[in-house]
């Protein structure tokens, strides 16, 4: 009996020891030797008989070979039957309670006292009850209520119950009824493109005019659930419980009565309306022109920088230029038309007789060297500051001159005869655009960014400050009567304003897409232009009527495009024809164009 | 009216009127959903929020105070006590208390609030688009989660009540078959009544939709529903809660064989499938259709008389549509919309036993003569019937006419299926198949080879799929010719001229019209800025149109 004493361990412990443990007397058990190969095992496999029934005693490492008992009981095991072969798992079952009532108790233990007197616990359950009860906390079983479920509510409709809130309330819109498209079997034409299925994709949910994509399916079988079906009765009711209602009136015009009926153009002529000459020879913008007072004159002015400008005198003599350049204006006389005239023009410069004391001027007045007279330069009034606007008066013998400054000198008011100039303002009161003078009252204009001020020259004070309505104000016109003056600005607005009505635009036209660089009148025929940077001239019809009750009628008539765009600018100036229903333009584009 | 755009978050309403409604959000929400009480949008939205612009809802002081003397919030604040209490006692496993607590549950009624909101009849059925849509869709919700089983089962009786009623007045208008549901349409006490019905699919629930809203929107409903059933029902002289018809019952009762299901649940099974028709408190004499007096309303003339009384007996045509008809349905197609729709024009309808209860006779009963079926092909054809496919039946409702079959055979490209919903409005687009319907309910092209095709058909059946192939060749030949002829007049009317003398009378036109062109823009120039405004909307709108066109 070898009895090995290791323990329950794992036996792999001694896989590297020549003994397997040891005995009770505390000696080594060997393992077996064993030196058989592969070769041998296989052999023994093909030669033992009894092969199959040799188990290996992992504890001794001994092979033992099983009786046909042990054998027997690993079958059974494996069927799983029972060890034991003579336990019999079926049993007959001995039943202990039957259903025959004994006359004898199956114990003989005598009843307790407590089964027959009554319970103390139950009667403290039963008193807390009926205390519960008194006191009202437990409260009887409702009676079942007999009245039907459903009944007929509406069976006295009474007049009376329509109250005031039923009269006030909005009742929820119902919900859009379903188009061809929403079918599962639409005509072809309402099915999503690809381009319109990504174009859906990309839309945000709330600004998606469908919202599910129409798909056509072949028959009624192969049309699937709605995935959103839940949901969009969700949003339903979120709808009626959340949206604030209320009554939208909806505008239920004719789109044709909205356009105002204004008296046809083919009735107001005449107005230019075709490109009749196009005069090319600057290479850069042409910043200004002018027409000489007969029409049969027209000067030009380029400029590489912004501060050069070409204004005509119309004086009494009517045939002067002047030029002003960086920062002088340039008297000159370009000796043209009616000799007549233009030697009246020169008497009058030459006129001049200087002062006996010297009176302190902000500008300087020199006369021309022989060389520039024989240029046609006559004067030259040299400021200290760039220029940016001259204008004359009708008389001619005045004119103003804007500088590009801050300050209260922004403002000069020149006479030619006297060679004087004098700053009529004593504070700046903002950035000036333009001035003008009035053609027929000693008035004078001054627009700075927002607002147009009109100052009485002779009592010298301020008469009214016009209120533009824009941002800033560009160029301005006064009507040859007087009494009303346009103002163009750079937020693409003309305003129209009537001196006697208001002070605010007696109406604000926004006819060009872009800023407005000039505006003028027309001298005889009621017409008004104005030049903008889309490129475009539109002259208006813009009647005047004696009658002090009648409003002016405004009237576009035509839109003159010609002018190409070029750096952003397009119409630069816009000059009627003295005499004639024509209009000059200048453009970016380095052309002047008669418009007839 | 309309909705405003935006919709405020629903946390959002406190109010800027200082009014604490109550402690809690979700009563408050129920209260609203209830009473119907919406918010309104203030004349001065900056003044009222305090100066902000951001979005809140508003409601007015007058609609918070009414709410609050609804009685019902007293029952629902002995609800939340008994919930409470239940908790309570189960928490403490004092059974006994929880029955006791349970045996007195509080319930409330809507039955006055109901009222309230809808002082006449005529008003609760011109809200009851909401209703019957909910309803539907909540009797298709599966028994678990989500929503109590009696709301459910409610829900699901209350429809099928509905629906049987529809079939009893005949009331069903339009049916559309669109890719989110079927919609009905139908008129009662002259209010149409529209509803939409999802395809039979089980659900896939979202997550993003607040259950407890559309319950308590349902809760509502479903009171309302059950009311307006009764008194519909009982404008029939019908049976409330429904019967079955004693000879019908007599029907049903054999092909049952042996015991279907419980008692109560195969009575609602049995109404559910929409065969058999139901009982009259008064049993119907054979005078009951007397004729209308009229009675000549003032300042009408004659001609609108006469347009009355035609438009009244085109009513009644399309309320006999499928009169005489018997119909088979497959076991393929949806059963539940189709037998509605065709008992709703008075034709009969039977399926398969198998299918469903109620069926009434069988696929070889020789008097069907219309079979619908969803499949490609038929196996076994039987002769002396219509094999069609599903769509047919509904094209033919809203065309008010049975269209001709040719086109609806199994297998073959159905047409398209178009709105009933969709009137045209001039200058809109119509599809060329609405107007061919139009022509045919004129009357004018009803497509006599169509028509030969039924009687042929119906003379001789035997060789009528050899008949169908050659009609549909003689058809298509026959289009093929018209699209010819079509193309040769547009080639003969092309305005092609050489002649100079007509080239400048064109021109002359054309100048007037660039002359007309320029006078208006220069005259929308002038306008002043809202009209603009307004006129460039307008155009906007219309340039759309033409251009989806």
């Amino acid at each position: 009996d070898i009895r090995n004493t290791v323990g329950n361990i794992p036996m792999e412990w001694y896989q590297d020891f020549p003994h397997i443990g040891y005995d009770l007397e505390g000696k080594r058990i060997y393992k077996p030797i064993r030196n058989k190969d592969e070769l041998d095992k296989f052999l023994e496999k093909m030669e033992n008989p009894d092969y199959w029934r040799t188990v290996q005693d992992k504890m001794t490492g001994a092979d033992i070979k099983l009786t046909d008992e042990q054998v027997d009981l690993v079958h059974r095991l494996q069927k799983g039957q029972f060890g034991d072969v003579h336990f019999n798992p079926y049993e007959p079952a001995i039943d202990f309670f039957t259903h025959e009532v004994m006359i004898h108790p199956v114990t003989n233990r005598p009843a307790d006292k407590r089964s027959f007197i009554p319970s103390l616990i139950e009667k403290e359950k039963v008193s807390k009850l009926v205390h519960a009860i008194k006191m009202g906390w437990i409260k009887p079983r409702k009676p079942k209520e007999d009245t039907p479920t459903y009944y007929d509510l509406w069976a006295h409709e009474d007049p009376n119950s329509i109250l005031g809130r039923h009269k006030m309330h909005v009742p929820a819109p119902k919900m859009k009824l379903p188009g061809h498209e929403e079918s599962y079997n639409p005509p072809p034409e309402y099915l999503l493109s690809e381009e319109e299925k990504l174009a859906w994709e990309q839309q945000e949910p709330a600004e998606r005019r469908l919202n599910f994509v129409p798909q056509q399916y072949r028959c009624l079988r192969a049309v699937p659930a709605y995935p959103r079906f839940i949901q969009e009765r969700f949003e339903r009711c979120l709808d009626l419980y959340l949206c604030p209602r209320q009554r939208k009136m909806r505008v239920n015009v004719d789109p044709e009565d909205l356009i105002p009926k204004l008296p046809k153009p083919r009735d107001l002529q005449p107005f230019p309306t075709t490109q009749a000459l196009v005069y090319r020879g600057h290479s850069s913008l042409v910043r200004c022109i002018t027409v000489s007072p007969s029409g049969q004159w027209l000067a030009s002015g380029t400029a590489p920088r912004r501060h050069q400008t070409l204004r005509r005198c119309r004086s009494c003599s009517g045939a002067s230029l002047h030029a002003s350049s960086e920062q002088s204006v340039l008297l000159v006389n370009p000796c043209l038309g009616d000799k007549l005239l233009y030697g009246a023009t020169d008497q009058v410069l030459e006129s001049y007789v200087p002062p006996e004391e010297e009176r302190v001027q902000p500008v300087q007045w020199l006369t021309a060297t022989s060389e520039e007279h024989g240029r046609g330069i006559r004067l030259t009034v040299q400021h200290s500051k760039a220029l940016k606007q001259v204008t004359w008066h009708g008389k001619g013998d005045y004119f103003a001159t804007v500088v590009a400054d801050n300050s209260n000198m922004q403002v000069l008011v020149h006479q030619t005869s006297k060679r004087w100039s004098q700053n009529p303002f004593r504070k700046s009161k903002g950035m000036v655009q333009c001035v003008l003078f009035h053609p027929i009252r000693p008035y004078f204009f001054v627009a700075t960014q927002r607002y147009v001020r009109v100052y009485n020259l002779l009592k010298q004070e301020l008469t009214k400050k016009l209120m533009a309505n824009c941002k800033w104000v560009s160029s301005m016109a006064i009507h040859p009567a007087g009494d009303n003056v346009i103002c163009g600005s750079y937020d693409s607005k003309l305003a129209w304003f009537d001196l006697d009505l208001s002070t605010r635009p007696y109406q604000l036209l926004r006819h060009h897409r872009k800023a407005l660089r000039s505006v003028a009148f027309h001298k005889h025929y009621p017409l008004f232009a104005s030049g903008s940077d889309d490129g475009t001239v539109i002259v208006c019809h813009g009647m005047v009527y004696n009658d002090l009750l009648q409003n002016p009628l405004l009237v576009p008539v035509k839109v003159l495009k010609g002018h190409a765009l070029t750096l952003d600018l397009g119409v630069l100036d816009v000059v009627f024809h003295p005499t004639q229903p024509w209009v000059f333009s200048s453009g970016a584009d380095g052309t002047v164009r008669l418009y007839t | 009216v309309r909705h405003s755009q935006h919709r405020a978050r629903p946390c959002a309403p406190t109010g800027p009127l200082g009014v604490q409604l109550s402690p809690h959000p979700s009563l408050r929400r129920r209260l609203c959903i209830l009473k119907g009480i919406y918010p309104h949008e203030p004349k001065h939205k900056k003044k009222v929020n305090k100066g902000s612009t951001a979005p809140r809802t508003f409601y007015l002081l007058k609609d918070i105070k009414f709410l609050l003397h609804e009685p019902i919030v007293n029952k629902f604040r002995e609800y939340k006590i008994f919930v409470r209490k239940l908790r309570k006692a189960y928490g403490k496993s004092e059974w006994g208390t929880a029955e006791r607590l349970k045996d007195n549950k509080p319930t409330y009624k809507l039955d006055h609030i109901v009222k309230e909101r809808y002082p006449t009849f005529v008003d609760a059925l011109r809200d009851l688009d909401d209703a019957l849509s909910m309803c539907f869709l909540f009797s298709t919700f599966p028994r678990t989660g989500k929503c109590h089983v009696q709301t459910i089962q409610l829900c699901r009786r209350l429809a099928v009540e509905f629906l049987n009623f529809i079939i009893a007045s005949r009331s069903l208008r339009k049916v559309f078959l669109s890719i989110k549901g079927i919609y009905y349409q139908a008129e009662v006490l002259g209010q149409p009544i529209t509803w939409i019905t999802p395809y039979a699919f089980s659900h896939d629930h979202p997550t993003d939709v607040d259950y407890r809203v559309m319950a308590t929107f349902t809760e509502f409903y479903t009171t309302l529903l059950g009311f307006v059933n009764f008194r519909l029902y009982h404008s029939l002289n019908l049976h409330y809660p429904p019967k079955i018809d004693g000879q019908a019952e007599v029907e049903l009762k054999p092909a049952e064989g042996k015991e279907y299901a419980m008692d109560s649940e195969s009575y609602l099974e049995k109404l559910s499938a929409l065969s058999a028709s139901l009982a009259r408190v008064v049993a119907p004499t054979q005078e009951d259709d007397v004729e209308m007096d009229e009675f000549p309303v003032e300042g009408e003339t004659a001609e609108q008389m006469d347009a009355r009384k035609k438009e009244q007996e085109a009513l009644e045509k399309h309320k006999k549509l499928f009169e005489g008809l018997r119909f088979f349905l497959n076991r393929e197609v949806p059963r539940e919309p189709l037998a509605f729709v065709i008992r709703c024009f008075g034709g009969q309808v039977s399926w398969d036993k198998s299918l469903c209860i109620g069926a009434t006779y069988d696929v070889s009963d020789p008097s069907i003569t219309h079979q619908i079926v969803d499949r490609p092909r038929v196996e076994q054809q039987v002769v002396g019937r219509y094999y069609l496919q599903p769509q047919w039946v509904f094209d033919s409702v809203n065309a008010k006419l049975c269209l001709p079959v040719a086109d609806y055979f199994p297998g073959v490209l159905l047409p398209p299926h178009l709105s009933p919903f969709v009137t045209e409005q001039e200058g809109d687009y119509i599809p060329p198949e609405k107007l061919k319907l139009l022509a045919m309910q004129r009357g004018e092209d009803p497509g006599e080879e169509s028509e030969e095709e039924e009687e042929e058909e119906e003379d001789d059946d035997n060789d009528k799929d050899e008949e169908e192939e050659d009609e549909s060749e003689k058809e298509e030949e026959i289009k093929l010719k018209k699209m010819e002829e079509q193309k040769t007049q547009s080639n003969k009317a092309l305005p092609v001229k050489v002649t100079a003398g007509k080239v400048r009378l064109e021109d002359k036109q054309r100048l007037e019209q660039e002359q007309q062109s320029e006078e208006k823009r220069l005259a929308i120039m002038m306008m002043k800025k809202r009209e603009k405004y307004l006129y460039k909307k307008i155009m906007f709108g219309k340039k759309r149109k033409i251009r989806e066109v």
